[in-house]
C-alpha cells in the first residue's frame, strides 16, 4: 500500500500576501521536525503537505508533526491511482485498520478533480456497496457512523483516510520574528516560551545561575526545558549568564526586602543588553500578575522602568492552575519541579517589598558598581545550541554503541 | 576515585572495591548459567549461590538457610513487613516501627494502615533514640511485628535493638522483630541469634558492593506471605532468576568490609571526633544533630548550619570536590524537610542548613583533614554572604 501522511494547515491561509513565506517556513519547520527518520520527502500540494516516509517511522513522524505548530490535523492516508476497483481494495484496507465487528460506517467522498468520470455521491455507494459485501462485519450509519471514510479525488490521485488527528495549530515557528526569553527553573517560564512559539516566535533563552551555589542539577534543569521546548521549536539557543557576583553585592549593599526587585531589574538591564547585540527585538518572561510579591503591579513597573525594549508578558492573565494544566499538556512541567535551588530561591527574603519606590531603588543600586558588573556578567554569558531530544536520545545512543 | 575527590556521601551509596567489579565481570561472562538449569553452567551458578549465602550467613552468625537474596534494602524491607504483617493478620493487627524509618519501611507500613492494621509510630527523642520504654509503653496484646532501624541513615543514632528485644521477648515471645541494618552491616556488630533479631534487611551498595542486590535475613520457623509471584525460587518468597553476578560481588564486598572491622571503625570514629570539633571550635554557632560525637555511628553525623541553606554549601563543597548530602531536600517553601530532622525536632533555620557527611574505611586521614579545612573556609565565606543582614 502506498501510504502518506497528509499534514493541513489552517491560519495561514488568512494571510495574504505573506501566505508563501508562511508555507515556506512551515515546510522547512516540518523537515526540521522529521530529522533522524529519513529518508522522507515533503511534498507541498495546494494548501497542504503530504510526508512520504517508510511505513515503520509512519507514527514517530506522527507524533513529531503534533509538535509543529501552524499544522492544524494530520491523517494517515493512502494513496490510490484513479481507478474505481482500486479506490474500493483501499477503502477496504482503510477500514481494516480500526475495525470493529458490528461497527456503523460512512462513505465521504470529495471530488476536485472533475475529470474522474463519476461524482462524489457515485464514488460512495460504490465504495460502501463494496465494503458491505466483504466478509467484514459491517453496518451503514450515514447519521452516527462509527467512523467516517473519507475519499478525497484530487488531481491524478486519491487520497483515503478514516482518522483526523488534532495538531497544535498557532503560526509556524519564525514567521513572527525573534524574542529573547527569561526562563528561569520555574513552571511558568517554560510555558510562556512555548505560547510565544505558538504564534510564531522564534526563540533564545537566558538563564541566570549562581554557581557555585546552585549546582549542575539547576543548569541541568534548564538545558532540558530547553530541549523540551526546542521539541516544539526546533533549535534553541541558551545563554548562562553568571549571577553570583551581583547577587553577592546586592546582598550585601542593599536592603533585605529590596534585593528581589534590585535581582530582577539587574536581570532585565542583562537581557536587554544581550538581546540587542542579539538583534533581538523583545523580551518574553512568565510573570503572571500578583502571584508572588515580586510579581506586584508595583515590581513589574519598577522592573520594567529598567528597560527599553518591549516586555512581552503571555501569562500575565493567568492563574497558577492554568499554567500549571500548560506546563503538563507540554511535559515541561515534571521538570521544573525538580527540587534544585536557582538563583532566585537563594535567598528569599522574609518580607520582600510589595510597593517598591523607584528613588529607593535606584539609590540602592547607586551603592554598588552595577554598569561594571552587569559589564562582567555579559561577557562571561556561556551560549550553546540546544536540540530537541528525539536528536539527543538518538546521539545518547551512538555514544553508548563507542 | 579521581585525585583530591573526597566522598563523603558513603550513606548514600559507595564506591564498589575493584574486586568486586572485577569478580562480577568474571561471574558475568564465565558463570553465566542459570542456577536452575540442571547443566553444568547452571550448577556452577548454584554453588556462587551456596558460597555467597554462606560468606553472608557466617558473617551474621545464622544458618545459611535463612539468607533470601534480594534486589536490595527496599525490597528486603517491603518483604519482611508486608509479608510478616498479613501472613499473621489472624494473630492481631497492631504493628510498630519508629518515626525516622527510611521510605523503604514508611511507605510499607503506610499501605497496611490503608489495609486495615493500626500502625504506631514511635518519637524519637532529640538525640534520635527510641528507648525500650517507649517500645514497651506502645505494645498490645494485638501487637504482631515490630519493626526498627539499627543506624539511622540520616544522623547516625543507633537504636538499643539488643534492649528492644528483650522487651518484646519479655512481653510476648510471638511478637516478630525486624531490624533495618541496611547502614551498619559490616561496620557494627550485629548477631541475630544473640539480640534476639527475626528478620534483618541489608543492602550490598551500603559497603562497597555492587547496586541492585541485597538479602533478607530471615529466622527458621517465620512464616511470610510472598509480595511477588513466580518460578519458586528463594523458597518462593523472591521468585525470579537470581542475580549471580550481583550476589558474588555482595559476599566479596561483605568479606572484605567486615575485615578488620573494629580498627576501621576506631579510625572512623577519630577522623569524625576530629571533624566535629574542629567545625565546632571554628564555628561555635553550628549544631551537631542527633547524637553527641561519642555516641553514634562512626561513620554517619549531620551538623546544622543555620541561616545557611544546606544545598548552597553542598555545591559550594563540590567546587574543591568534596560530595556530601543535603539533611533536607528542601526547596524553599515549595519541598518537604526531612521527616527525621522533624522528629528530633529541629527549628526550620537548622532543617533548611543541615548537611550529613557519611565516612568510609576507604576515607584517608588526609583526605578528612583537607575536607575539614575546605568545609571551615566555605563556612566562614558563606556566613559573611548569607548572614549578613540578619
Amino acid at each position: 500500500m502506498n501510504r502518506l501522511l497528509l499534514v493541513r494547515y489552517g491560519e495561514i491561509a488568512l494571510k495574504g500576501k505573506n501566505r508563501p513565506f508562511f508555507e515556506k517556513k512551515l515546510l522547512q519547520n516540518i523537515r526540521y521536525s522529521l530529522k533522524g527518520l529519513e529518508p522522507f520527502e515533503v511534498l507541498f500540494q495546494r494548501g497542504r503537505y503530504f510526508v512520504k516516509i517508510s511505513t515503520e517511522n509512519l507514527s514517530s513522524a506522527q507524533r513529531r508533526l503534533q509538535r509543529v505548530f501552524g499544522i492544524v490535523s494530520i491523517s494517515t492516508v493512502t494513496q490510490s491511482n484513479l481507478d474505481l476497483d482500486e479506490i474500493c481494495r483501499n477503502a477496504l484496507e482503510t477500514v481494516k485498520e480500526i475495525y470493529n465487528p458490528g461497527m456503523t460506517f460512512k462513505v465521504n467522498t470529495r471530488r476536485a478533480n472533475k475529470k474522474f468520470p463519476y461524482t462524489s455521491p457515485e464514488v460512495s455507494s460504490a465504495v460502501g456497496a463494496y465494503l458491505l459485501k466483504s466478509n467484514l462485519n459491517l453496518k451503514v450509519d450515514v447519521h452516527h457512523p462509527d467512523t467516517i471514510i473519507y475519499i478525497d479525488i484530487r488531481g491524478k490521485k486519491a487520497y483515503l483516510y478514516s482518522r483526523v488527528i488534532q495538531g497544535l495549530g498557532g503560526l509556524p515557528v519564525g514567521v513572527a520574528g525573534r524574542g529573547l526569553l527569561l526562563l528561569s527553573g520555574g513552571i511558568d517560564s517554560p510555558v510562556a516560551g512555548w505560547l510565544a512559539l505558538k504564534r510564531g516566535v522564534e526563540i533564545e533563552t537566558l538563564h541566570f545561575h549562581s554557581p557555585p551555589f546552585t549546582g549542575e542539577g539547576a543548569v541541568n534543569k534548564v538545558r532540558d526545558l530547553c530541549r523540551t521546548l526546542s521539541s516544539y521549536g526546533g533549535k534553541i539557543t541558551l545563554h548562562l549568564a553568571p549571577f553570583t557576583e551581583i547577587q553577592k553585592e546586592l546582598r550585601l549593599n542593599c536592603p533585605e526586602t529590596m534585593v528581589i526587585t534590585l535581582m530582577r531589574r539587574a536581570m532585565f538591564r542583562i537581557a536587554e543588553r544581550l538581546a540587542i547585540k542579539k538583534n533581538i527585538p523583545v523580551l518574553f518572561t512568565g510573570e503572571s500578575l500578583g502571584q508572588v510579591a515580586s510579581q506586584t503591579l508595583e515590581n513589574i513597573v519598577a522592573i520594567n522602568a529598567v528597560t527599553n525594549i518591549p516586555v512581552l508578558r503571555p501569562l500575565i492573565g493567568f492563574d497558577k492552575e492554568e499554567i500549571i494544566n500548560i506546563a503538563r499538556k507540554i511535559n515541561s512541567y515534571s521538570i521544573s519541579i525538580r527540587p534544585f535551588e536557582d538563583c532566585c530561591t537563594l535567598f528569599v527574603p522574609r518580607h520582600p517589598v510589595t510597593r517598591p519606590q523607584l528613588k529607593e531603588l535606584e539609590k540602592a543600586e547607586e551603592s554598588i558598581p552595577l554598569e561594571e558588573l552587569i559589564d562582567r556578567c555579559l561577557e562571561n554569558i556561556e551560549s550553546t545550541i540546544i536540540n530537541s531530544g528525539h536528536e539527543r536520545s538518538e546521539r545518547g545512543q551512538a555514544d553508548a554503541e563507542k | 576515585m579521581q585525585k583530591n575527590e573526597v566522598y563523603l556521601d558513603n550513606s548514600a551509596t559507595t564506591r564498589p572495591y575493584l574486586e568486586v567489579s572485577s569478580e562480577m565481570q568474571r561471574v558475568m561472562l564465565e558463570k553465566y548459567g542459570n542456577p536452575s538449569s540442571l547443566h553444568r553452567r547452571g550448577s556452577e551458578g548454584e554453588r556462587l549461590l551456596q558460597y555467597s549465602r554462606q560468606v553472608l550467613a557466617e558473617i551474621l552468625g545464622v544458618s545459611d538457610s535463612e539468607i533470601i537474596f534480594t534486589s536490595g534494602g527496599t525490597e528486603s524491607n517491603n518483604m519482611a513487613i508486608l509479608g510478616v504483617a498479613r501472613r499473621y493478620r489472624k494473630r492481631g493487627n497492631h504493628l510498630i516501627t519508629t518515626a525516622i524509618e527510611h521510605s523503604s519501611v514508611l511507605e510499607p507500613f503506610n499501605l497496611l494502615e490503608e489495609e486495615g492494621f493500626e500502625v504506631t509510630y514511635l518519637i524519637p527523642d532529640g538525640k534520635g533514640v527510641i528507648s525500650p520504654e517507649k517500645v514497651a509503653e506502645a505494645l498490645t496484646p494485638r501487637t504482631t511485628l515490630v519493626s526498627i532501624m539499627h543506624v539511622n541513615n540520616e544522623i547516625g543514632s543507633i537504636q538499643p535493638i539488643s534492649q528492644i528485644s528483650e522487651v518484646l521477648r519479655e512481653r510476648n515471645p510471638d511478637i516478630i522483630f525486624h531490624v533495618d541494618a541496611v547502614q551498619s552491616f559490616t561496620k557494627l556488630p550485629l548477631s541475630p541469634k544473640d539480640q534476639g533479631i527475626d528478620l534483618l534487611s541489608i543492602s550490598a551498595h551500603k559497603f562497597h558492593g555492587p547496586k541492585g542486590v541485597g538479602a533478607l535475613y530471615l529466622r527458621e520457623g517465620i512464616l511470610l506471605e510472598p509480595i511477588s509471584r513466580g518460578g519458586g525460587h528463594e523458597k518462593g518468597l523472591r521468585p525470579g532468576t537470581e542475580n549471580t553476578p550481583g550476589i558474588q560481588g555482595m559476599a566479596l564486598a561483605a568479606k572484605i568490609s567486615y575485615r578488620n572491622r573494629k580498627e576501621k571503625m576506631k579510625k572512623l570514629q577519630s577522623l569524625k571526633e576530629q571533624f566535629i570539633t574542629s567545625l565546632k571550635t571554628k564555628h561555635p554557632w553550628i549544631r551537631l544533630n542527633g547524637p553527641g560525637k561519642e555516641e553514634g555511628a562512626p561513620h554517619i553525623f549531620n551538623i546544622s548550619f543555620p541561616g545557611l541553606k544546606g544545598e548552597v554549601i553542598l555545591h559550594a563543597l563540590e567546587e574543591h570536590a568534596i560530595y556530601v548530602s543535603t539533611g533536607s531536600a528542601c526547596h524553599s517553601g515549595t519541598g518537604t524537610s526531612s521527616h527525621v530532622l522533624q522528629a528530633i525536632k529541629l527549628d526550620q533555620e537548622s532543617l533548611e542548613g543541615a548537611i550529613r557527611f557519611s565516612l568510609s574505611h576507604l576515607n584517608t586521614r588526609e583526605e578528612i583533614e583537607y575536607a575539614i579545612s575546605k568545609t571551615n573556609s566555605v563556612i566562614a565565606e558563606l556566613k559573611n554572604f548569607f548572614h549578613a543582614t540578619r
